[in-house]
């Protein structure tokens, strides 16, 4: 499939994109969810996935992570068959924040967030210096520095996505999934949350993967966007490129219009009168 | 890689302070349990003081100190403090791995399938030799584990099926237990009834050797345990996104909690509650989330020589079971955890 990363992350000579999945089945139990998937993860950009309920967005980030094991095909970290590397090396490159997530009862913010230097840790090894500096700037990027010693439970829901968003930056990892981190926010901290994941691929050089609910802001943040139905992809590229009448009305049954944001001049979507 | 803004105001409390915190109630608990434990050691029929009873540990004095205290008192003050250890991480393990306060071993079974396989040996075989009863004690308390596990597995254990499978398991085995009883003739059924509360009346060098080498080996890797234990507690998800084997860690520990009971059980009886309390009460001091072992450790052994101190004295003649303070301790605070639940739902 030709996309309008290629041109910027895997031409001749240049290292190809760090996670990929290639030809990868997956699904629970009983049923299949995802058939033979493929899928660059385009390195230094932020790629936003959408797609209906259910069409397996979380299921393929979560394989993406190495949390669930492929029926067929593989996800390739750095080349390399994402389970035969070492859980904790995995998780020093690529990190993941659930779709959902409960705190421990009785957990206090810096606690918390500090629990994101696991992958850092031996044995015997105690808290360093380091892990303590990527704490608090974890917890500076999200400004929550304030909440550093409030109870989580006690946050409103907002103030916590953003507690569980520092617990990964706190992993310092070159990648960054993110399974629908702007639910449960008000709008500013919405757009608050996507400039902040923009910042950390623009200025931090972080590739940042999110699935997102609102097609405008996928359009507007994203660098690469791919949209899924029913286990699999359905376009992917630049989201001028990708959203159409057509595509939006086939996936997500809403038939609209696509008109240029005012402000950015990427695509918008305007739903039509019932 | 760039790196991010450093932070404004680097001289704030750090995440040490919550360990310093930690070390402090563990080091208070201790020197509680210590004083606790010198007090146990001079006092009863023969009156030690304390700084003599210090020294008849160590074989010097009175030969008639040294005796009372070290053949008569040490081992039953030794194997408090290791059992009640063992059980407090027990509990801390078990109720992190369920998330859940009442995720306890005494509440989930595995005490009672310890009873079931004492009174088996008791009053089935009827013999009484320490090592049998032991050994059926272990083998009940490991079976139950066993079929606790498989009864809850479906894709890997979760928290709640494993309580609500391991209550209903051991409410049919607290009805075997009691068919058992019954069926024996009275003074087997009382001396089955009295191993059943759990009772450090017999404890001896022994046993105490026992406990002592049983402690080394299984609290040793609770040093492990304790970050395994802290990342499950996020949830599988997150805590395999972070690095953690989740369910090769998630049995380890199940595996270190279940011996750790069933030891203990196997060692002085089914001794309630201590395991259900010692790691709640420890949290709420050192206002910690989660399991802390070591603070459960020692609260656990506080909790327990406190406990068979306790009954040594309401009683005299020294025939009440620690396992029946151990009780009222554990109840009482049992009711007030379901009343705080209830009052904020
Ligand atoms: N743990 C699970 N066990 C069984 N089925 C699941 C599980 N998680 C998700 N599914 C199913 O897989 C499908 C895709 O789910 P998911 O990837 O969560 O969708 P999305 O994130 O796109 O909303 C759904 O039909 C869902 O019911
Ligand atoms: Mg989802």
């Amino acid at each position: 499939m030709t996309t309008a990363h290629s041109a910027a992350g895997t031409g001749p000579g240049q290292p190809a994109d760090r996670l990929r999945a290639e030809q990868v089945s997956l699904g629970y139990a009983a049923a299949d969810v995802i058939t033979e998937l493929s899928l660059r993860i385009p390195d230094d950009r932020f790629t936003v996935i959408v797609g209906p309920n259910a069409c397996g967005k979380s299921t393929l980030l979560r394989a993406l992570a190495r949390l669930l094991p492929a029926r067929g095909g593989s996800i390739l970290l750095d080349g390399k068959d994402i389970h035969s590397l070492p859980a904790k090396q995995v998780a020093r490159v690529l990190g993941l924040l659930p779709q959902t997530s409960t705190a421990p009862e009785g957990i206090r913010v810096r606690e918390l967030v500090a629990r994101g230097r696991y992958p850092y840790q031996r044995l015997w090894s105690s808290w360093t210096d380091a892990d303590e500096a990527a704490v608090a700037e974890a917890m500076a990027a999200t400004e929550i520095t304030e909440l550093a010693d409030r109870l989580v439970e006690e946050l409103s829901g907002g103030q916590r996505q953003r507690v569980w968003i520092a617990l990964v930056l706190a992993q310092q990892t070159p990648l960054v999934l993110l399974d629908e981190p702007t639910t449960f926010l008000d709008v500013g901290h919405q757009y608050a949350l996507l400039n902040l994941c923009r910042d950390l691929q623009r200025r931090h050089g972080r590739t940042v993967v999110a699935v997102l609910h609102d097609l405008n802001q996928a359009c507007r943040y994203a660098d690469h966007l791919v949209v899924m139905d029913a286990g699999r992809i359905v376009a992917e590229g630049a989201p001028a490129t990708v959203i159409t009448p057509e595509l939006v009305e086939r996936t997500f049954e809403l038939p609209c219009r696509v008109v240029p944001d005012p402000v950015t001049g990427s695509p918008m979507v305007v739903p039509e009168l019932k | 890689m760039t790196v991010l803004p450093k932070p404004l105001a680097p001289h704030q409390p750090s995440s040490r302070s919550a360990h310093v915190r930690t070390r402090l109630v563990v080091t208070v608990l201790l020197v509680l349990a210590a004083l606790v434990a010198i007090y146990l050691l001079g006092s009863g029929d023969v009156q030690v003081s304390p700084g003599n009873a210090i020294r008849a540990v160590f074989g010097a004095g009175d030969p008639a100190d040294v005796l009372a205290v070290q053949q008569w008192r040490l081992p039953r003050v030794l194997s408090a403090l290791l059992v009640g250890a063992m059980l407090g991480v027990a509990g801390a393990i078990f109720q992190s791995l369920t998330r859940n306060p009442l995720g306890s071993p005494d509440i989930i079974g595995f005490n009672t399938g310890a009873y079931t396989g004492a009174l088996v040996v008791l009053l089935v075989t009827g013999s009484s030799a320490p090592l049998g009863v032991t050994a059926g004690a272990l083998l009940g308390g490991l079976g139950t584990a066993v079929a606790v596990y498989l009864l809850a597995y479906r894709q890997g254990v979760q928290g709640f099926r494993l309580i609500i499978v391991g209550i209903a398991l051991s409410a049919m085995l607290t009805a075997a237990n009691s068919w058992l009883i019954l069926k024996a003739e009275l003074p087997q059924a009382i001396g089955a009834a009295q191993w059943g509360a759990g009772s450090l009346n017999d404890a001896t060098w022994g046993s105490t050797l026992g406990v002592c080498v049983a402690a080394a080996v299984l609290l040793a890797p609770c040093l492990w345990a304790t970050r395994p234990l802290r990342q499950l507690e996020l949830g599988d998800d997150l805590a395999a996104a972070l690095g953690l084997r989740v369910e090769p860690a998630r049995r380890a520990l199940l595996v270190l909690g279940v011996l750790l009971t069933a030891v203990s059980a196997a060692s002085y009886g089914p001794i309630a509650f201590v395991a259900l309390a010692a790691p709640q009460l420890a949290r709420r001091l050192t206002s910690a989330s989660g399991a802390g072992l070591g603070a459960a450790a020692a609260m656990g052994a506080l909790v327990l020589l406190a406990s068979d101190g306790l009954a040594q004295r309401l009683v005299t003649g020294g025939t009440l079971p620690a396992g029946v303070v151990t009780v009222c301790v554990g109840g009482l605070y049992l009711v007030w955890l379901l009343f705080r639940e209830a009052r904020r739902t």
